[in-house]
């Protein structure tokens, strides 16, 4: 699904941030991405969702070289993964409802074939009753999932989540991660970036990638 | 779980399709205005130049259609046998279609305006007119009717005002070219001012450009989403500026059509035509401002365009 090999990335004549990074991540898999504060885990990110381009090494995705991808094909793959972002990046001036329809909505889908479908999941994530709201309205943990709902209303294939659990209380970080868990049981293959151990150990069975001093190790 | 119960448990119906560029702001504000001023001006500049173009026009006719003989009165000459006289002269000559004399009373009521009505003007010495019609300016050898009113009528004079008429409609055609220019540097300018304010709504809502790419936006939907954008503002400006410019219109019609009852009113009318525009000259307005919102939102979609290309 997704494969890094010996991939390097430098901004602009500094030095390498992150070096000789090689791993994959398999369909229906299941992995923490994880290091301290500022080692490189929302880079490795932008990486795979190609918003930022490897100084060096190759870059797989959906078994496509990102060398050879145009604008078109790029965005054709993004339809595939979604994101949950550190920061939510939600739009203030859409509702609730509105956000979480985006991805749809982008697609060009009538408004009227995604609505039940929308609201369906905007209660199953417990914002049923804040659809109309505007997120400066919402709370941290209602905004991380309304963001959690946005990444998952185009059923991705790949979902990406930085620090998912970083803004909420210990039983809504555990809800979120019976959340993610529910969906990767239903076949999408999940990553989540964090540096919450307590969190990662109560899912011991999930491989984890710990990045340290720009290089990447995997433990499975 | 279905849309309608939910809509109705929540307390109302769902916003949908909000556009995604933030509607209102100071920028949007600012460019409204700026948009709609310009309309304003190029609506404004439309219609003076279909006025002086009609004007022009109504010159460049009348030119071709007539000219005129004076007889002056003289002491030792019959001014109905020198008006007769000078009417055969010009019956005779090539390109005339028809001679009509003024009478005496009609001449006389030519000096009402200035002197006005009930005065008896027998006794003064009222010049007479012939009215000489054309039937091919082009053909209209005015130096030979000259001489010959000159050398058999000493007190005809030609009144050739084909030559002043000329220069008045060469210089309303000339002003006419220069509203055209006028206009196009305007429509420039508001061209610049939306691409200025593109590239600024761009690097202002950089942070929902990067969403919508990462939810899987095609360049092509974000160009059209900033493109309803900007086309709303410009609609919103042309609206603006084609309201003011009728209101503008009207007033000068009113105030025009009022001015003409004085005698001076009348003159303009005959140097300058009617301040009016006709419908056809308000329709022309009116597309004005479609025009501005159209060359609004081509502006803005090419830029935003030119914007994502170079965008990672």
């Amino acid at each position: 699904m997704v494969r890094f090999e010996s991939v390097g990335l430098r901004y602009g004549m500094g030095p390498e941030i992150l070096r000789d990074i090689s791993f994959e991540i398999l369909p229906r898999s299941f992995q923490f991405l994880t290091g301290p504060s500022g080692a490189g885990k929302t880079t490795l990110m932008r990486l795979i969702l190609l918003s930022l381009k490897p100084t060096r090494g190759i870059i797989t995705l959906f078994n496509q070289d990102a060398k050879t991808l145009g604008k078109d094909a790029i965005t054709a793959l993004r339809r595939r993964i979604g994101v949950v972002f550190q920061d939510f990046r939600l739009l203030d001036h859409l509702t609730t409802y509105e956000n979480v329809a985006l991805p749809l909505r982008v697609q060009g889908r009538a408004e009227s074939s995604f609505r039940a479908e929308v609201v369906e999941l905007l209660h199953w994530v417990g914002l049923g009753e804040r659809m109309h709201v505007l997120p400066p309205v919402l709370s941290g943990g209602e905004k991380q999932r309304a963001a959690i709902a946005r990444a998952l209303i185009a059923r991705p294939d790949l979902l990406l989540a930085d620090e998912p659990t970083g803004n909420v209380d210990p039983p809504l970080a555990r809800r979120l991660m019976r959340l993610f868990t529910e969906l990767h049981k239903s076949g999408t293959a999940v990553v989540v970036a964090t540096h919450d151990l307590t969190l990662m150990d109560r899912f011991d069975s999930a491989r984890r990638l710990v990045i340290a001093d720009g290089r990447l190790q995997t433990y499975e | 779980m279905r849309a309608s119960r939910n809509d109705a448990a929540s307390g109302g119906a769902l916003k949908r399709n909000m556009p995604l560029v933030p509607a209102d702001s100071i920028a949007g504000r600012a460019l409204v205005t700026v948009i709609g001023i310009m309309t304003f001006l190029a609506a404004f500049m439309v219609g003076v130049g279909i006025m002086i173009h009609g004007a022009s026009r109504e010159w460049t006719d009348s030119i071709a259609k007539e000219i005129t003989i004076q007889v002056r009165p003289s002491p030792n000459r019959d001014i109905e046998v020198e008006t007769e006289k000078a009417a055969a002269i010009a019956r005779a000559t090539a390109g005339v279609a028809g001679v009509r004399i003024f009478g005496k009373a009609e001449s006389e009521h030519l000096l009402e305006p200035w002197l006005g009505t009930g005065l008896d003007l027998g006794e003064l010495p009222v010049p007479r007119l012939v009215v000489v019609e054309l039937s091919n300016a082009a053909n209209l050898n005015a130096a030979d009717l000259k001489d010959n009113l000159r050398a058999r009528v000493p007190t005809a004079f030609l009144d050739d005002h084909r030559l002043w008429m000329e220069r008045l409609a060469a210089m309303a055609q000339s002003l006419v070219v220069l509203i055209v220019v006028f206009l196009a540097l305007v429509l420039v300018s508001m061209g610049l001012a939306v691409a200025f304010a593109t590239r600024g709504a761009m690097a202002g809502n950089k942070g929902i450009v990067d969403i919508l790419h990462f939810v899987g936006a095609t360049d092509r939907f974000i160009a059209v989403e900033f493109q309803r954008h900007f086309l709303r503002l410009g609609l919103r400006g042309g609206a603006i500026g084609v309201l003011l410019a009728i209101l503008g219109f009207s007033l000068f019609e009113t105030l025009s059509s009022w001015w003409a009852r004085s005698p001076g009113g009348d003159q303009m009318e005959v140097l300058f035509g009617t301040f009016s525009l006709g419908w056809i000259g308000y329709a022309i307005t009116i597309s004005i401002g479609g025009v501005v919102a159209l060359l609004t939102g081509l502006v803005s979609r090419i830029i935003v365009f030119r914007h994502l290309r170079g965008f990672e």
